[in-house]
Parts: C-alpha cells; sequence; structure tokens
C-alpha cells in the first residue's frame, strides 16, 4: 500500500484549498525553474527512466512520446494539447486533479511544454466539466496574476496556457478527434499516419497528453524518476488514481502504486465488496471500454498494465467498475453498447453501422429475445469493427462485449431459454427505429 | 522510388504514392468508394482495407502512403497483401457494414447498373444477410432542382461534401448527426448554390444522389453513347451524350485532363430537355406576316426568289454561337460564290480581327496551363459564369498554393477563390499600367503571369496587351495573355476568317434597321435584326432569331451532326452525332450544300468528308483534332500593343448576364429556366 509521503495528489479530496497558496505549500511550483535550467534532454530522459505509462487508457510510456516530437523546430511552432476530456464511463481522476489540485496540471503543462518546445498548451476539458472548467481557468488565471506562466514569466520561458471547453462528445477524447475540434471542425478522428508529432494542430508538431500523466510530471522531476520508476512493478511503474465505482461499499478515487491487488484496493480504500467476496461477479477494471473480467480471475490480479493485459482485458483509465452477482450483466453490457453506438462519430464504416447493430443484437439478448447462433454472429460482428476502424471506438465498442461472450455465454443462452420456453403470443412491438 | 511487394510481385513506385496507387501499379484491383482521384482522401469507407505485413491491423491503401510502411526486419521491402484472407474478411465486413442498413431497392434506384454498391457487392457480398433489426430510415433531402437524394442508400462516403467544398468552393453540403445518425445535407434544405453541383450526383457510388431531371426515366444499359463535346460555352467540355432510340437522354461528363477533368456544368448537364422542346422540325415561311410550314423545295425557292434581283452588298450573313466549323466553312463559300463581304460571325467580341493572329483571340496559355501561373489578372469577365470549367481551374490553381488574382470588372461575383478587386474599367486598367496600382507589381515579379481579357474588356484589348507586354507575360515556352471567348463557334469562326471582308458590314452594323436588304442568319438569337430586311433563319430552336425570320431552315443541334468546334484555347474538337435531327430536320452543312444547289453556285461536295477534305485543305491546323496549334504569340501580342488605343472611359462588364440561359438551346430547357429562377432568386437574396 502506497505511503503518504510518496502520494502525488495530496489534495485529492479537496480537504485543502486548491489556490496557488496552498498548492505551493504542498510542494507545487517548487523549484520549477530549477527543473528547466535542467533542460529539455535531461526532463525527456528523467520521464524516461520513471517508466510512466499515459494515463489515458492506452499506457504509451509518456517520455518516449515526449521524445518524438521534433527536437528543432523547422519554423512551425509546437503545441502541447492536455486531453482532459474525461468521458470513459466510470473514469472520474482528471476531474479530481482539475477541481482540487490544479495547479499541478499547470506547473506540468510548463514542464512538458518545455520539454516539447512549445510555448503554448491548450487543455481541452470536458463539456461536462463546467464546474471543473471554472475551477481550472481560476488556476491558470493564478498562474498568469503570479507570472509564473505567461508571455514573460519569472521562468524565463515565454509560455501561454489556454483552456478550452469541448462540447460533450466522447470522441472528442480520441487525440486526433480532439485537435479537430479544438481547430473549430467537427470532432472526427483524422487518419493517422501522419501522427500528431508530425502533423498536428493547426498542422504543427503536437503532443496529446492525459491530464493525469502531465500532472504527474513535476513530482516526478522533482524527486526523480528513480523514486517513482521504484514504485509499482517492473514495466508498471509509479502511482495511479484509480476510480473504484460499482457494488462496493464506499466507491472511490484513491492513488495507488500500481500493482497493488484487486482485493487490496477493494479492501482497503472502499470499505470491501458489498455483501462479502462472494458476491463479486466480475469487475471491468479499466473503464468501459475494456473487457470485463470475471471473479475468479480479477479477485487476486495485480492491478497493473500487464497483467490485465494477460488477463483479456486493460488497465485503460483505471477506472475499475466493481459488478455483484445482482447485476444484469447482459443488460450492464448492452447499455454500455448503446454508449458506444451514441458516441460514435458515424466517420467511418464499421463503427457506424456495427455499433447499432450490436447494440440492437445484445439489447434483445439482455430480454432472451433472440437464438443461440447470434451469439456466434454476434462475436462475429465484433470481430468486423475491431481494428477496422480509423481510430480505436470502435475496438472500444467490440471490447465489452467480446469480454461478455468469452465470460458469460451461459448466462445468455439462458435468458434465450428462459424466453423460449414462456410462449409470448404477441410478438414484442418494436417502435421503428 | 521505393520498392514495394504487391501480393509478391516487386514494384518500384514513387515514395509518396499511397499503397492504392502502388497497388493499381501492381496490377491489383482495390475496391473503394470514399475515394477519389480528384478529392482529398477521406478514408472513412474502409473498403480498400488491405494487410500490410507486419502492421496490427489492416490498412486503409488510400490513405497510407508506400513512405509510411517500415520495410521487414532483414531491410526487405513492405509486403502488402491483396488477396489475404485477413483483407477478404475485412472487405467482407465492410461490405457487410454497407448493405445492412442499405435499402434493397436497387430495381426502382437509378444507380441500378452503374452503382458502385453494386458492383462491388457482386464481388465482396454475400447472398443473405445476418441483419435482423430495423433498417434505418433517413428523410430525404431537398437539395435543389438538379439532384435527387434518397438518402436511405447514402453510405457517408462524403464525396459529395468534399467536392462541393473543394472543387465547386461553395459550402454548401456537410453532415450533421452522428454515429448511425449521421446525414449528409444542406443548411436548413436549401438549395445547392453551385453551377457544379449535377457533378455531386455523378460522383455518389450509390443511388442517394441521382440526377433529378432524368429520374425514373433512363437505364444505363439502354443507351447509345456517344463521346462528344459541349457548346454551351467556348470551354468545350468532353462529354459523352447518352441517347435512347433517337432521343437524347443525359449528357455526362467525360475524363478530359486538359479541358474539363471529369465535371461538366450543370447548363452542360441539363440542357438535355432542351433539344427537345421549341425544336424547329420543318421548314417555315412567313406569309401576311404570319409563319406557316412549308416543304424544303418552297423554303428554297423563296431565298432564290428573293436573292435573285438582290445586290450583293445589301445581303449579309450572321453565324451565331452555336455553328460549327463546317456550316461556318459552307456559309462562307456559298457567300463568297454570290460576291457577298458583309460576313460576321461575332456576336460579341467585334473587336476581335483574325488579322492580328490566332493567338490575339485565343486563350493559348491553355486551361492546364493555368495551373502554372503565379499570377492571373482578369479583365473584364466573370469566369464563373462565362467558362465555369475555366474558373475551376482557376480555383484549382488557387488551391495547390496561393496566388495573386485580380480582376477588373464592374461587379465583384464569388468567384469561389478570394482575388483583389481592382476596379471597374478602362480607367483601372490605365492605372495599373502606369504603376499607380501595387497589382502591377505582382504581375511584374511573377515569372508566368496570365492576363485574362474577357469579351467584357475587349474595349481595353490593346491596353491590355500593352500591359500584358510590359509585365513580360509573353516569353519563350509561356504564354501568358488571352482572350476568354464565351460562344462555342467564336474561334472557330474566326479562324475562318468568317468577318467582314472589304468594305463588309460588321455585326453591329447589319442589324441596323435598312442597312441590308436580305439577311442570312446562321442561328444567332441573341441579338435581333433591325426591321427591313428579309431573314433568313437556320437553326434549330423557335427563339428570337426564328421569330424575326421570313424563312426558317430547320437545321441539327450539336448532338445531332458531326463538326468541329474549336475551344477557347484554340483547341479543335470534333462533336459526334448521337441522334438525328427531329422531322424535316437536317444538318447544316447539307442544307447550304442544296440551297447552293438551287442558287445556281453548287458547293463543290457532296458529303461531309468532301467538305472536310475541302476545309483541311484551306485549313491545316483544323484537321489536328484534339490539339491546339501553336501560333507565334509574341507577335501577336505586339500588334495588339502597337493598335491604337480606345481611349473612351467605360466600365467592363461581363457578356453573360444570366448563366444558365445563354443559347436558343438553353432557353428552351425547362430545367435550366428553373435554375436561372433560383439563381435569380438567390442573387436578389443577396443584395438585400
Amino acid at each position: 500500500m502506497l505511503s503518504d509521503q510518496d502520494r502525488i495528489f495530496t489534495n485529492l479530496y479537496g480537504l485543502h484549498s486548491p489556490g496557488l497558496e496552498a498548492a505551493k505549500k504542498r510542494g507545487a511550483w517548487d523549484g520549477t525553474k530549477f527543473l528547466l535550467e535542467m533542460g529539455r534532454d535531461w526532463i525527456i530522459d528523467e520521464m524516461k527512466g520513471s517508466g510512466l505509462r499515459g494515463r489515458g487508457g492506452a499506457g504509451f510510456p509518456t517520455g518516449l512520446k515526449w521524445s518524438f516530437m521534433p527536437k528543432k523546430s523547422d519554423g512551425r511552432p509546437h503545441y502541447l494539447v492536455v486531453n482532459a476530456d474525461e468521458s470513459e464511463p466510470g473514469t472520474c481522476k482528471d476531474r479530481e486533479i482539475m477541481r482540487h489540485d490544479p495547479h499541478l496540471l499547470i506547473e506540468g503543462c510548463m514542464l512538458a511544454s518545455f520539454a516539447m518546445g512549445a510555448h503554448a498548451c491548450y487543455i481541452y476539458i470536458r463539456g461536462e466539466y463546467v464546474a471543473e472548467k471554472f475551477a481550472l481557468q481560476r488556476a491558470v488565471d493564478e498562474a498568469y496574476e503570479a507570472r509564473l506562466v505567461g508571455p514573460s514569466n519569472i521562468h524565463d520561458y515565454p509560455f501561454d496556457i489556454y483552456v478550452h471547453h469541448g462540447a460533450g462528445a466522447y470522441i472528442c477524447g480520441e487525440e486526433t478527434a480532439l485537435i479537430e475540434s479544438l481547430e473549430g471542425k467537427k470532432g472526427m478522428p483524422r487518419l493517422k499516419p501522419p501522427f500528431p508529432a508530425n502533423m498536428g494542430l493547426y498542422g504543427c508538431p503536437t503532443t496529446v497528453n492525459n491530464v493525469e500523466s502531465i500532472a504527474v510530471a513535476g513530482t516526478i522531476l522533482r524527486r526523480g524518476g528513480a523514486w517513482f520508476a521504484g514504485l509499482g512493478g517492473k514495466n508498471n511503474t509509479g502511482t495511479k488514481l484509480f476510480c473504484v465505482s460499482g457494488h462496493v461499499n464506499k466507491p472511490c478515487n484513491v492513488e495507488e502504486e500500481l500493482g497493488i491487488t484487486f482485493r487490496e484496493l477493494i479492501d482497503k480504500h472502499c470499505g470491501g465488496m458489498r455483501g462479502g467476496w462472494d458476491n463479486l461477479l466480475c469487475s471491468i477494471p479499466g473503464g468501459s471500454s475494456v473487457p470485463l473480467v470475471p471473479a475468479e480471475q480479477i479477485i487476486d490480479a495485480k492491478m497493473d498494465f500487464d497483467t490485465l493485459r494477460n488477463l483479456g482485458s486493460g488497465l485503460g483509465t483505471a477506472a475499475v467498475i466493481v459488478l455483484d452477482k445482482s447485476t444484469d450483466i447482459v443488460g450492464a453490457i448492452a447499455r454500455i453498447s448503446y454508449f458506444y453506438k451514441h458516441e460514435s462519430c458515424g466517420q467511418c464504416t464499421p463503427c457506424r453501422e456495427g455499433t447499432g447493430w450490436m447494440w440492437r443484437v445484445l439489447t434483445r439478448m439482455a430480454a432472451g429475445r433472440a437464438q443461440k447462433r447470434e451469439i456466434d454472429m454476434l462475436l462475429e460482428v465484433t470481430k468486423q469493427v475491431e481494428g477496422h476502424t480509423i481510430c480505436a471506438l470502435g475496438d472500444a465498442a467490440a471490447w465489452p462485449i467480446q469480454g461478455l461472450i468469452r465470460h458469460f455465454r451461459p448466462e445468455i443462452e439462458k435468458r434465450i431459454d428462459q424466453y423460449s420456453a414462456n410462449p409470448h403470443m404477441d410478438a414484442v412491438p418494436m417502435a421503428a427505429e | 522510388m521505393t520498392k514495394i511487394l504487391i501480393d509478391g510481385t516487386e514494384v518500384d513506385v514513387p515514395a509518396d504514392y499511397t499503397l492504392l496507387q502502388a497497388c493499381e501499379v501492381a496490377g491489383a484491383e482495390i475496391p473503394r468508394f470514399c475515394f477519389h482521384e480528384r478529392l482529398s482522401i477521406a478514408g472513412n469507407c474502409r473498403m480498400c482495407l488491405v494487410e500490410l505485413k507486419g502492421a496490427p491491423k489492416p490498412v486503409a491503401s488510400c490513405a497510407y502512403a508506400v513512405k509510411d510502411c517500415r520495410p521487414g526486419p532483414n531491410g526487405e521491402p513492405p509486403e502488402v497483401l491483396t488477396r489475404s484472407g485477413t483483407t477478404k474478411k475485412a472487405r467482407e465486413g465492410v461490405m457487410e457494414f454497407l448493405l445492412i442498413n442499405h435499402p434493397l431497392d436497387c430495381p426502382i434506384c437509378d444507380q441500378g447498373g452503374h452503382c458502385d454498391l453494386q458492383d462491388q457487392a457482386m464481388a465482396y457480398g454475400v447472398d443473405s444477410t445476418r441483419y435482423q433489426e430495423n433498417k434505418r430510415a433517413v428523410e430525404e433531402k431537398y437539395i435543389g432542382p438538379l439532384v435527387r437524394t434518397a438518402m436511405n442508400r447514402c453510405i457517408h462516403c462524403t464525396r459529395c461534401v468534399r467536392f462541393l467544398a473543394e472543387v465547386a468552393g461553395v459550402p454548401d453540403l456537410g453532415a450533421i448527426g452522428r454515429g448511425e445518425d449521421m446525414e449528409i445535407t444542406s443548411y436548413l434544405e436549401q438549395a445547392m448554390g453551385s453551377e457544379l453541383q449535377g457533378n455531386v450526383a455523378d460522383l455518389c457510388p450509390v443511388g442517394a444522389l441521382v440526377h433529378k431531371p432524368q429520374s425514373y426515366n433512363v437505364r444505363p444499359w439502354e443507351l447509345h453513347k456517344t463521346e462528344s463535346v459541349d457548346v454551351m460555352d467556348a470551354v468545350g467540355s468532353a462529354i459523352r451524350v447518352d441517347a435512347r432510340g433517337r432521343e437524347v437522354m443525359q449528357i455526362e461528363p467525360r475524363i478530359s485532363e486538359e479541358i474539363n477533368e471529369e465535371w461538366i456544368s450543370d447548363k452542360t448537364r441539363h440542357v438535355v430537355d432542351g433539344l427537345r422542346l421549341q425544336r424547329l422540325d420543318r421548314p417555315f415561311l412567313r406569309e401576311n406576316g404570319r409563319l406557316r410550314p412549308a416543304s424544303w423545295g418552297e423554303a428554297f425557292a423563296a431565298i432564290a426568289a428573293k436573292l435573285k434581283g438582290t445586290d450583293p452588298k445589301r445581303v449579309g450573313a450572321l453565324v451565331g454561337d452555336l455553328a460549327g466549323v463546317e456550316e461556318i466553312f459552307a456559309l462562307k463559300a456559298l457567300m463568297g460564290s454570290l460576291g457577298v463581304t458583309n460576313l460576321d460571325a461575332r456576336q460579341t467580341g467585334e473587336a476581335l480581327d483574325p488579322a492580328w493572329g490566332r493567338a490575339a483571340y485565343t486563350l493559348g496559355a491553355t486551361i492546364p496551363g493555368i495551373e502554372q501561373a503565379d499570377a492571373i489578372l482578369i479583365v473584364g469577365a466573370n469566369p464563373r459564369t462565362e467558362a465555369s470549367l475555366l474558373n475551376v481551374r482557376i480555383r484549382k490553381r488557387w488551391r495547390m498554393a496561393p496566388v495573386s488574382i485580380g480582376l477588373i470588372l464592374d461587379e465583384q461575383p464569388d468567384l469561389t477563390y478570394p482575388y483583389t478587386y481592382l476596379g471597374a474599367g478602362t480607367d483601372t486598367l490605365a492605372s495599373i499600367a502606369k504603376g499607380e496600382h501595387s497589382f502591377l507589381d505582382v504581375l511584374k515579379t511573377a515569372e508566368r503571369p496570365l492576363v485574362i481579357v474577357g469579351e467584357g474588356g475587349l474595349g481595353a484589348l490593346a491596353a491590355a496587351a500593352a500591359l500584358a507586354q510590359d509585365v513580360g507575360a509573353v516569353t519563350d515556352g509561356w504564354n501568358g495573355f488571352g482572350v476568354l471567348n464565351t460562344a462555342a463557334a467564336r474561334v472557330g469562326a474566326l479562324d475562318l476568317g468568317f468577318v467582314p471582308g472589304e468594305g463588309g458590314l460588321t455585326f453591329s452594323q447589319m442589324l441596323e434597321p435598312g442597312a441590308l436588304d436580305v439577311v442570312f442568319n446562321l442561328g444567332a438569337d441573341e441579338r435581333v435584326i433591325g426591321p427591313g430586311a428579309f431573314v433568313i433563319y437556320q437553326g434549330t430552336h423557335g427563339d428570337a432569331g426564328a421569330s424575326r425570320a421570313d424563312v426558317i431552315l430547320p437545321g441539327a443541334a450539336y448532338t445531332e451532326k458531326s463538326a468541329t468546334y474549336v475551344n477557347l484555347e484554340g483547341r479543335v474538337q470534333m462533336a459526334n452525332r448521337a441522334s438525328f435531327p427531329p422531322g424535316d430536320a437536317r444538318e447544316d452543312w447539307a442544307i447550304l450544300r442544296a440551297l447552293s444547289d438551287v442558287l445556281g453556285k453548287r458547293l463543290p461536295y457532296d458529303s461531309l468528308a468532301a467538305l472536310r477534305k475541302a476545309l483541311y485543305a484551306d485549313y491545316p491546323h483544323l484537321a489536328a483534332v484534339g490539339q491546339v496549334e501553336p501560333s507565334d504569340a509574341a507577335a501577336a501580342l505586339a500588334t495588339l500593343a502597337g493598335l491604337p488605343g480606345d481611349t473612351a472611359k467605360s466600365a467592363f462588364s461581363s457578356p453573360v448576364a444570366d448563366f444558365y440561359l445563354t443559347n436558343p438551346i438553353a432557353r428552351a430547357s425547362r430545367v435550366l429556366a428553373e435554375c436561372s429562377g433560383l439563381a435569380r432568386g438567390r442573387a436578389l437574396e443577396a443584395a438585400e
């Protein structure tokens, strides 16, 4: 279990003021100028050494991502874009950072921008996060006022930071869709390559990072990459904000070491499982887009990137959704499926057409109104969507269903049997959708 | 050049090629819906997925560049598999997704028979559906009088959106909604405001956008297709005329890199019903003030009787905007044998004179040459209405890299690209020439400046030529001075020298009341002949010319005869016969040949081939179909610049007042009349 002195987000619960003075007391903006004076390469090397993997879901090493930016500008400006479009169902970690520890984020923006030669940073904040937008804007204003950032600041690195409020579309959390949206266009993912590091915002080299990845940067650099790398396990280093929701006694956000077991996470921080451990049905360990993991596999699993990947799931954003045996699991996944159908941007064929198809079939299955052969057909449809789309939303829509079928096929079959055992005289009316 | 393996075949292609292009080089066919060579890459249909060795998932070949492929572990060239199981599965999956919400209404769909989805479903589709849910229903949209929508069929490839935004330069179409609720529409279902909107229906790979005027009328397999050229403007777009039996059903563009790429204007496309309506299908004679149907013999006899006692000096011949070179040649020969010198084919643009050289009345830079220009000055022309496809090229040039474009005209039209409005008329031109305007520096610093003089600016032809000479518009290998003609017949007629002979009257002078006793009018309908003269009208439509006529000789429209046209570049092109003239109407050269017999001045050719033989003997450059005869631009420019300039102050105005109604065929068309009304409404709205 993570000791208190190793916590990065010391005001996660908002017990103290989010303001600049209080943040400084907690360590933010401490020696930032010194860190900047260590140079770009040192910052990137420290970040690489820390083993920090992106906290937005894909888990790409952050230091490596920063190193992809051109070392020298070819005349085009560089940009840092912070992805605060936290829309993954179950995830609420960035929200807490922006509410209670915004200065860690702003300082991280400064450090990351410096490391990539960017003089401007955009924070794209989710449309529904209205209070957070004001909180973050307040913090940015404070930082400007204290000349911590701005065209001429005490750090001698001209740097501007803009908070952009999105309109509330899940797809705008995809990095290239976010860039499109930021440019004022419809939020539709771009084709890659070219990658944003070559051709991003306004056609200029751009790096898009998650809020948490950026917010931890200051502390990592202050305490050294080795400190961060010392936490957690190999290749899964450091601390992570877990957002535990669902059928636990006390759902919470908590910063923990990567590699903590599921059981410990729930017992220590969430007051245990509702109705005891025997009542655990399964868990979706990384936000709604990863496949679920049944109780017997997840219960003593380490919560880190590699372990969960080996379980056929993923850590994602570490939004741990816990489901007990009272859950209508088929209905739950059907609801998730509806979410992806609703949030598909409609640009490319498999996702546009496939998400609706999967949701409709699954909705019927939740009520048992289906044929057993349709289970395999549904699985095949998910495979037809997965990997054939421009962005990862197609994959995200397919995985929960694949997880369901992998682990709960008997449950679906049971529903179908139950439904067909009861004679339904009238066809169930379906509205034309 | 980069080596790449396509299905085991090694090909060497430029690194910036896409995989799709590389596959085509290797001869592997890649299915596609959203990809189009002339539009930006969207990569959204996912039909062109191919397996790339080493890539975690199939890649969209239309968007993936060869240079982005990683070589194998030992430096082997990257390998693409277009026939592997992965590729096949990916394509079949995409095809299934496209079809689940596509209505299976091929039997009543106008796209049936030339539908990309239909064709590719034959290759990648399966015979039955696994989709048990309700299909999506999408409301149909009104997007203008020329394109019918059936949005249930839409596969969201966005070709139409990209075409309008990129080529046509109007932001009228877009996609609203997201996910499966995404719909293509115009803002509040307004009509598209482009003169190129018909092309979106051509681009549509399915039957979601189809041509409204001919909807439910034609099937592609029952059409007889004839390759021809357009005569609606002087651009001479390459077209294909599709006829069923004797009736022309539709006109489609042909690919022609030199002229129209693969677009045509709406006037070119939808003039079809004009070919059918208001036709002159028999000779007419005016008796007691009224026209009555007559036989060919009666008509010829009336003409012969009238001409017999008339002094050749009191006889004149006019040629309109749609006449082919052959009939102009025959008319010139006939008039020559009668001793008539009052000849003119310049219904507009009387300032042009073939004596100055061919470069003085053509656009020597050629249409593809516009893409090389690095500064463009347009004098007295609105290219969007006078030559839409030429305007498309200017826009294409501007999209390649922003270029300075200046316009001198008495209005500031929306040309679909930004330009510097310099002024209205001769004053502006003079002040630029004097260096009082900074645009002179733009032209001077440009390596390949292009000065285009429209018919509206011909009054200042000499001044414009002097300016062009001053800025070095004509150099070795670059001819940056040209005239923008608006009529398909004009350049051909000027090539033949169909202008007043010694002491002859010009077009305007011949129109004067009492100027002539007999006027032979070969299809000139836009200007009215004054009272007094006996008018012989040879043409196709009951338009202004016919109502002024005393004898009407029914001729053939451009789809009904084989005729040569010379476009504004000076490119010789051949229109071909797709159907026959209606009723008693005949091909124009044959009418003139028959008339010459009656007049006792028999023209020495009995067939079109014989006529052409004589034509080519006199004008060898006309034999080179498809070519632009090079001409001495520098000499022509020097001659022009040396002419005494017209010093009167005047504003330049475009000769085309209504884009949709510029010639008798277009004026007979109901479809174009509707378009014209809509455009007028838009203009009024904009003026408010």
